[in-house]
C-alpha cells in the first residue's frame, strides 16, 4: 500500500537537474488546500509513467514530471508557490 | 543530456569503484572515485545510472554513508527483483565505472557542531530549523533507522565521531536479524567510546543466543523507553521504508515531539 509512495527526497536529483538548485528544502504551497511544507515532505509516486507529487495534507496533485531522452515535461499547476531558499 | 555542463546544474558524471566492502550477506558498500567531487553533507544521497548496451537506462538513489570530507561511499542492499542493486551488490568490482549525479539534498542533512560556525554566520542554511537562532547546534540528535535506513544516519554518526562533536546522540536501529545489522562492529565500537553516542538495536525476526538488545518493533513504547524525551527538544532524523518512517514519526509526535523538528526520508522497494 504505502510502499509505492516515497517522499520529495527521492526526486531531489531530478528537481536539482531541472531547476539548477537544491530543491528538497524549498517550500511549496498547495494550490488546493494552502498547506505549506518542504518539498522533502511531499508525497511522491515514482511508479507511474513519470513522477507524480501530491500534497501530504489533501492529496491533490502538485507536480507531474516526465523525462524522456530528448525532453523533460513539467506540470506544476497544482502548486500555488514554490519558494527556493538561498 | 548526460555531461552537459551548465553552471550550477547537477549533471551526470563518471564514477569509478575504488573499493568494495561487504557489510552483510545482502549489503555492500562501494567507495566511489568521482573526479572533481566537491564534497557532501551528512544525510545526502546520490543517483546512480546504469546504461545497458542497447541504451536502456535504469537509475536509483543511494544514500551516502561516508562523512563529509571523505570520498562518497554508498551502501547498497540487494533487492532480488531490482535492476540496479543486484549489479552493485553482486557484480561491481574495483575499477568498474558508471554514472552518478550528486550530492543531492539540503533538507535531510545534519552538520556537526564544530563544522557549523561558518554556516552560522550567515544565519543557518536552508532547511535547518533553528539554524538562525543557534538552537540547532545545542540540540541532541535522535536517529531512528529501519534496516538500510541506517545509511544516511551513519554519515551523521561518522561525522560526529570524526569531528569529535560532543552532541549527545542516540540511535534506535531495527533490523530483521543480527546478520542484517549493517555497520555492527563500528556502531559497537563508537557506542563504547562513552563520548555521548548511545545505540539501541532491536531485532524483529530472531533472538540470538546471548542477545541483550531488544527484540521488538519500533513503536511508541520502545521509543518512550529508549529515545530522548520531548523536553530535550532533539533534532530527529528517521529513515527507512515508508511504513516504518511514518509509524516512527507518528509515535514520536504522540509522545510530544515537535513535528517541525522531525525530518524523514522514505526508502522505496525498487532496487
Amino acid at each position: 500500500m504505502s510502499e509505492a509512495r516515497l517522499d520529495g527526497n527521492a526526486i531531489g536529483g531530478l528537481l536539482h537537474t531541472v531547476f539548477g538548485a537544491e530543491m528538497t528544502a524549498a517550500v511549496g504551497v498547495c494550490g488546493t488546500c494552502g498547506a505549506a511544507g518542504a518539498v522533502a515532505e511531499l508525497h511522491v509516486y515514482v511508479r507511474a509513467p513519470g513522477v507524480v507529487v501530491r500534497c501530504p495534507k489533501c492529496e491533490s496533485v502538485l507536480m507531474r514530471v516526465v523525462e524522456s531522452p530528448d525532453r523533460t515535461w513539467i506540470d506544476f499547476s497544482g502548486l500555488r508557490t514554490l519558494e527556493i531558499r538561498r | 543530456m548526460a555531461g552537459t555542463a551548465v553552471l550550477g546544474r547537477l549533471t551526470w558524471e563518471a564514477a569509478e569503484v575504488a573499493d568494495v566492502v561487504d557489510e552483510t550477506p545482502r549489503v555492500r558498500s562501494l567507495v566511489l572515485d568521482v573526479s572533481g567531487w566537491a564534497g557532501h553533507r551528512a544525510g545526502q544521497h546520490l543517483d546512480v545510472r546504469l546504461t545497458a548496451e542497447d541504451g536502456y537506462q535504469a537509475q536509483r538513489s543511494y544514500s551516502i554513508a561516508s562523512p563529509p570530507g571523505e570520498p562518497p561511499t554508498i551502501t547498497v542492499e540487494r533487492l532480488e527483483d531490482g535492476e540496479v542493486s543486484p549489479y552493485l551488490v553482486g557484480e561491481a568490482r574495483t575499477g568498474d565505472r558508471f554514472e552518478i549525479r550528486g550530492p543531492i539534498g539540503g533538507w535531510f542533512v545534519w552538520k556537526a557542531r564544530s563544522a557549523s560556525s561558518a554556516q552560522r554566520t550567515r544565519g543557518g542554511g536552508p532547511g535547518e530549523p533553528g539554524g538562525s537562532t543557534g538552537e540547532y547546534d545545542a540540540a541532541p540528535l535522535l536517529l531512528v533507522a529501519g534496516c538500510s535506513g541506517i545509511v544516511p544516519l551513519m554519515a551523521m554518526i561518522r561525522l560526529r565521531a570524526s569531528a569529535v562533536d560532543a552532541t549527545p546522540s542516540l540511535l534506535v536501529y531495527v533490523s530483521r536479524t543480527l546478520e542484517d545489522v549493517i555497520y555492527r562492529e563500528e556502531l559497537d565500537e563508537l557506542a563504547q567510546r562513552g563520548d555521548g553516542l548511545e545505540a539501541f538495536l532491536t531485532l524483529t525476526r530472531e533472538k540470538p543466543a546471548g542477545w541483550s538488545g531488544y527484540t521488538r518493533r519500533v513503536d511508541r513504547a520502545l521509543l518512550d523507553e529508549t529515545a530522548w524525551p520531548p523536553t530535550q527538544r532533539p533534532h530527529v532524523f528517521i529513515c527507512g521504508s515508508t511504513g516504518f518512517v511514518e509509524a516512527a514519526a507518528s509515535a514520536l509526535v504522540d509522545l510530544g515531539h515537535d513535528p517541525a523538528r522531525i525530518k524523514t526520508e522514505r526508502f522505496g522497494a525498487t532496487g
